[in-house]
């Protein structure tokens, strides 16, 4: 299956901050690209008098009421951490 | 050349719940590293999210503060990056359909002196949705440590449109903001604390000229005074580049307002690529008429219509509104002591107020509520001043010690002996009479037309009356017996 011609797999892996092999970049070109195609087929559905809507179900107001509980103990909440220190995750230095 | 500058303000506001908006640990500020944190947090895999109605109760009242439309229907997207501060690669937000829409927020600009108002104007807003607030990173000298315990905070983004043009008009526009959520208790707005956090977008160009120029997003405003100093600086920045015959570039700018500097950080290789979609997990909200109406219901009279209130209800002086009206329970503190003493006293009152209390709360670091003083003893103090029982020296007094004491006026003037003398009328017409005798020049003076003779005589009367007696009462008998000779 040929690759959807506005798929640009670089942008794509650098968005998701992975480094692709040339093979593993035609594999996963190759695999979206055909994801992109059922949704251009999809787009071809007649869906007018389809109101718009970012859910199937018709369900709204779903909440629950402001009570604080506790949350996960630190050690907990830092066990897959590559790195910590001082109870926080330590990351390369990062400014943006 | 004359340039404009044009300016849109991004500000994040961090509302005040218990919990978090999409997950139930405690939400706070100032606890130990990574103790506010839950499987929602960190979005450990098969964690859901569920919306606190807390937070939607509060950004739907900010919008009905601000006069913005609340959307019938508004939904989640997620807004996708990477970076250390979101643990799940996305941020929750509003993107398409935020939950109010347009709205303003009214400004004073200042005035030609102190005690003037200003023009006032009305900054339109575009927009104002709910998100979820990102963590914390520290920055070191070679990693970055991270700290999830805001992570998931709400927290609402108000954007304006832009339409302010100079930092005093972005100065006022973030004041009456502020004030607008601590009365209607959205949030604390303390900027120390990231309660709420300032973006400007800034750009200039000719005046006459109706393209916008490019613009320059000045980031790390930490205090509202930086945010006026860091827009004066940028404004100027700017016209100096196109000066020297530079060209603006779109870019982000850091400015330290330690130093009054800036800098650039980097211009964005490539626009950021979000890649908003509708998040799964979180179904639409739906707000009807009954839910707004309950809202409107709670939300207070706002600082500007309260001091055109106060100004028109109790004849105050403008000075004396602009210190009432920014605090809520101050200006609730005024409207209760002025009830109490009674028409025409309002003035008295709110002048007890913004001077001996605010000093008195400011020397012992209390806030109104704290104070032992309590409106009813204002308000007692005020009538005893009037009906001359108490002198104002000895009224100052009094204060100072009912501060202290939370003690009632009148039995402090009793107790130390600060109620003016004489209470008998008879002996202040003693010491009139003798005044009066023992001063023929002065007499002959006030009787050949020269008002202000009288005075002489006041010295002796006050002197033995040990500086207690009422100065009017006291005017009064003079003028009674000297008319009558």
């Amino acid at each position: 299956m040929s690759n959807a011609p506005e798929l640009n797999i670089d942008h794509i892996a650098k968005l998701a901050r992975l480094a692709l092999t040339p093979e593993e970049k035609a594999t996963f070109a190759a695999q979206l690209g055909s994801v992109l195609h059922h949704i251009e087929q999809l787009a071809k559905v007649d869906v007018t008098g389809v109101e718009p809507t970012a859910h199937a179900f018709a369900v709204t107001n779903v909440w629950r009421d402001d009570v604080a509980e506790p949350g996960l103990p630190v050690a907990a909440a830092l066990r897959n951490a590559p790195a910590q220190r001082e109870n926080m995750i330590a990351v390369p230095k990062v400014v943006e | 050349m004359n340039y404009e500058a044009v300016i849109g303000l991004e500000v994040h506001v961090q509302i005040k719940t218990r919990s978090k908006v999409f997950t139930r640990v405690g939400a706070g500020y100032g606890h130990e590293p990574n103790t506010l944190t839950d499987p929602v947090v960190l979005g450990l895999p098969g964690a859901l999210p569920v919306m606190n109605k807390a937070a939607l109760d509060a950004i739907i009242k900010a919008g009905l503060l601000l006069g913005c439309e609340i959307a019938p229907v508004c939904k989640w997207d997620r807004k996708n990056y990477f970076y250390p501060d979101s643990p799940k690669n996305y941020q929750i937000s509003q993107y398409d359909q935020p939950i109010c829409l347009g709205g303003a927020v009214e400004i004073e600009l200042p005035g030609s002196a102190r005690n003037v108002m200003g023009e006032h104007k009305r900054i339109p807003l575009t927009r104002i949705h709910l998100e979820e607030d990102v963590g914390k990173l520290n920055h070191g000298a070679t990693d970055s440590l991270v700290d999830y315990n805001r992570a998931g905070t709400p927290l609402m983004e108000i954007v304006s449109d832009p339409a302010m043009h100079t930092a005093d008009e972005a100065f006022a526009y973030l004041t009456s903001l502020r004030a607008t959520m601590i009365y209607g208790g959205i949030s604390d707005c303390d900027m120390e604390k990231g309660q709420l956090r300032c973006d400007a977008n800034i750009s200039i160009r000719p005046v006459g000229e109706k393209r916008l120029g490019t613009k320059v997003e000045l980031k790390n405003l930490n205090s509202i005074s930086f945010v006026r100093d860091g827009i004066a600086h940028e404004i100027k920045r700017q016209i100096g580049v196109l000066e020297r015959g530079g060209t603006i570039v779109q870019e982000t700018r850091d400015y330290d307002g330690m130093t009054g500097t800036s800098q650039s950080l980097r211009s964005k290789e490539e626009a950021h690529d979000y890649r908003y979609f509708p998040d799964p997990d979180l179904m639409p909200v739906v707000v009807d008429v009954a839910w707004k109406d309950r809202i409107r219901a709670e939300c207070p009279e706002l600082p500007f219509d309260k001091q055109r209130r106060f100004l028109a209800e109790y004849q105050l002086p403008y000075t004396l509104t602009s210190v009432l009206v920014w605090d809520r329970a101050l200006a609730d503190y005024f409207e209760e002591a002025a009830k109490l003493a009674g028409a025409g006293k309002a003035q008295a009152v709110g002048n007890w107020i913004t001077n001996d209390l605010l000093r008195e709360l400011g020397g012992a670091r209390l806030t109104v509520a704290e104070a032992r003083v309590r409106p009813g003893h204002i308000a007692a103090l005020v009538q005893l001043v009037d009906s001359g029982v108490v002198l104002t020296n000895a009224a100052k007094e009094i204060f100072v010690e009912m501060f202290a004491t939370g003690d009632q006026p009148g039995v402090i003037a009793e107790r130390r002996g600060l109620k003016a003398a004489p209470t008998d009328a008879g002996e202040l017409e003693q010491w009139c009479r003798d005044a009066i005798a023992t001063n023929a020049k002065a007499l002959a003076e006030f009787k050949a037309g020269k008002d202000s003779a009288i005075n002489a005589f006041k010295g002796p009367v006050m002197k033995a009356a040990k500086g207690k007696a009422n100065p009017k009462l006291v005017d009064e008998t003079l003028r009674r017996l000297l008319a009558a000779m």
